[in-house]
């Protein structure tokens, strides 16, 4: 219990947040590092998702190796691809990036295949293209499952990146790894404590953009249905 | 009620199985003890360890002395109290380690320092024979191309190199006497600091070979710095606690044994131990294997 107390106060103290090594600095790294590995993730894995799930066509395999990604260790996989590129943020980065794919790609084409088969039916018939319909019925009504992807893709590599301190001087790992060999578990903890509020901030941001999603979906579903 | 008879007798049983145990001379290291004609070897829990307690097992053997061998048995908190019994007679150990265990608050870093006072820190009963030049200690690496162009022997020459340099080591490093901080206060040398976690393993070599780093902590007796043709520097000013390899006896290991031991410690360097390590991690052998091949080698079998 004193080592909480203890870790609380050295987040309280403002002399922990100053300077090259301070709380300010890591988390803006450990946010930039998270931010940066869901969006290159999600370069590749929305479009190919939203493809599938439009389609309904290449599910089993790509659902079977995204699977498969899921099982890889992420300090594993930083660790060869740090033998790869060699020391420094790429391969954590890299790594984040595989963390997150599974996550994003399966929000989206889930997200892509719940719109409702009568609505894109209906586009179908009034003459939309394909590209019109996935814009315009797809998208919008599967919006709230893809952010949904997006959150427990954030969440996952938030958590995660603090690997990133294991081949650079990145983020709240630090705090983790320091800790820990010299046995000061104020500071492993109080690097722990930090992770998870930032875990738990970018959870609730996200559950607040799902639910607008979400909105715009019903709504949509809604307008399709005058509409029809 | 069968099931609680079922488990008293299992009690019992088990009871009584200690019971006779204990009795049937079941301490394995009692035979060694006062009796002075076999000579109980005992090793760390440590693969290199154990090689060297090996070779002090068969260096033994080979001039006719009887050898009880209790390898693998732990760390310093474990098997010291053993030798201070005289459960143990012989048990390679390494100098400032084993003398701060004995003398937790002393400043001896430096060899001889270091053996002189691990002499007289060594509890009555036991002594310490003559330590070889082996060490396995942790030590400033840096790649042999490096070390040829700036001239580097010993971590003072760093002084020399006109580049900006980093450190690459686990983190705690960063704030410990031989991390940068140490760098500069001891010898003048000026040093950034790149964390990396794998306590000198194979992303710290990556690391040094790729100039991402210029310097990191490697173990000498390691065998990835032969393999990756790395040096350690040499370190006169003791940042690190000098660790020989040196082996503790009991009064049971007589002068003619204490001879045998101390042929073997003068052969030692840390190029042979570094040999022994790698025959260990890369081909995978025993350490009676290891050893045997080692002592046929240095004409001492």
């Amino acid at each position: 219990m004193s080592t909480f107390l203890d870790a609380l106060a050295w987040i309280l103290d403002p002399s922990s947040w100053g300077g090259s090594q301070g709380i300010a600095v890591r988390v803006a790294q450990h946010l930039a590092i998270t931010v940066a590995a869901v969006l290159l993730a999600a370069v590749p894995a929305v479009p190919l998702g939203v493809l599938i799930g439009h389609t309904r066509r290449g599910r089993g395999v790509v659902v079977a190796l995204a699977g498969a990604v899921r099982a890889v260790p992420t300090l594993g996989l930083l660790t060869l691809l740090a033998l790869l590129l060699g020391v420094g943020v790429w391969a954590p980065l890299l790594a984040l990036v595989a963390l997150a794919v599974p996550s994003l790609l399966a929000g989206a084409y889930a997200g892509v295949e719940s719109a409702d088969p009568e609505a894109v039916d209906a586009a179908r018939a009034m003459g939309m293209s394909e590209r019109q319909i996935v814009r315009h019925v797809e998208l919008p009504l599967g919006a709230g499952v893809l952010v949904g992807g997006f959150r427990a893709a954030t969440l996952q590599v938030v958590a995660t990146a603090t690997l990133a301190a294991y081949t650079s001087d990145t983020g709240l790992g630090r705090y983790l790894f320091s800790g820990l060999k010299s046995r000061d578990y104020t500071l492993m903890l109080g690097g722990a404590i930090l992770v998870a509020l930032l875990a738990l901030v970018l959870d609730r941001l996200l559950a607040v953009a799902q639910g607008r999603a979400t909105g715009l979906a019903r709504r949509t579903a809604a307008d399709s249905r005058l509409g029809a | 009620m069968s099931r609680s008879r079922l488990t008293a007798g299992l009690v019992a049983g088990t009871a009584a199985a200690l019971v006779l145990s204990a009795c049937g001379g079941s301490d394995p290291l009692s035979s060694g003890g006062g009796d002075g004609d076999t000579i109980v070897v005992g090793s760390q829990d440590y693969y290199s360890n154990e090689i060297v307690a090996e070779i002090y097992a068969q260096a033994l053997e080979a001039e006719g002395h009887d050898v009880d061998r209790q390898l693998r048995i732990g760390q310093r908190e474990a098997y010291v109290p053993e030798l201070e019994s005289g459960d143990i007679d012989l048990f390679p150990e390494y100098t400032g380690p084993l003398l701060q265990y004995w003398e937790p608050k002393t400043k001896a870093r430096l060899t001889d320092e270091v053996y002189t006072a691990l002499e007289d820190a060594t509890p009555d009963g036991l002594r310490v024979l003559d330590q070889a030049d082996a060490t396995d200690q942790d030590s400033y690496v840096v790649t042999r191309q490096f070390a040829e162009k700036w001239d580097l022997r010993t971590i003072a020459d760093l002084a020399k190199v006109t580049e900006p340099l980093t450190l690459g080591a686990n983190s705690e490093a960063e704030n410990r006497p031989n991390g940068p901080k140490g760098l500069q206060d001891a010898y003048g040398v000026k040093a950034d600091f790149a964390p990396i976690e794998d306590g000198g393993g194979p992303l710290t070599v990556k690391a040094l070979k790729d100039d991402d780093v210029q310097l990191a902590i490697i173990y000498t007796a390691d065998p990835s710095i032969k393999k990756n043709d790395l040096v350690s520097l040499e370190d006169p000013e003791g940042l690190f606690l000098a660790s020989h390899v040196v082996p503790v006896a009991s009064d049971d290991v007589d002068d003619d044994a204490a001879a045998v031991i101390d042929e073997v410690s003068a052969a030692m360097t840390t190029d042979a131990l570094v040999d022994l390590n790698q025959r260990s991690v890369d081909e995978k052998l025993p350490a009676e294997k290891i050893a045997a091949d080692w002592l046929a080698a240095q004409g001492l079998d």
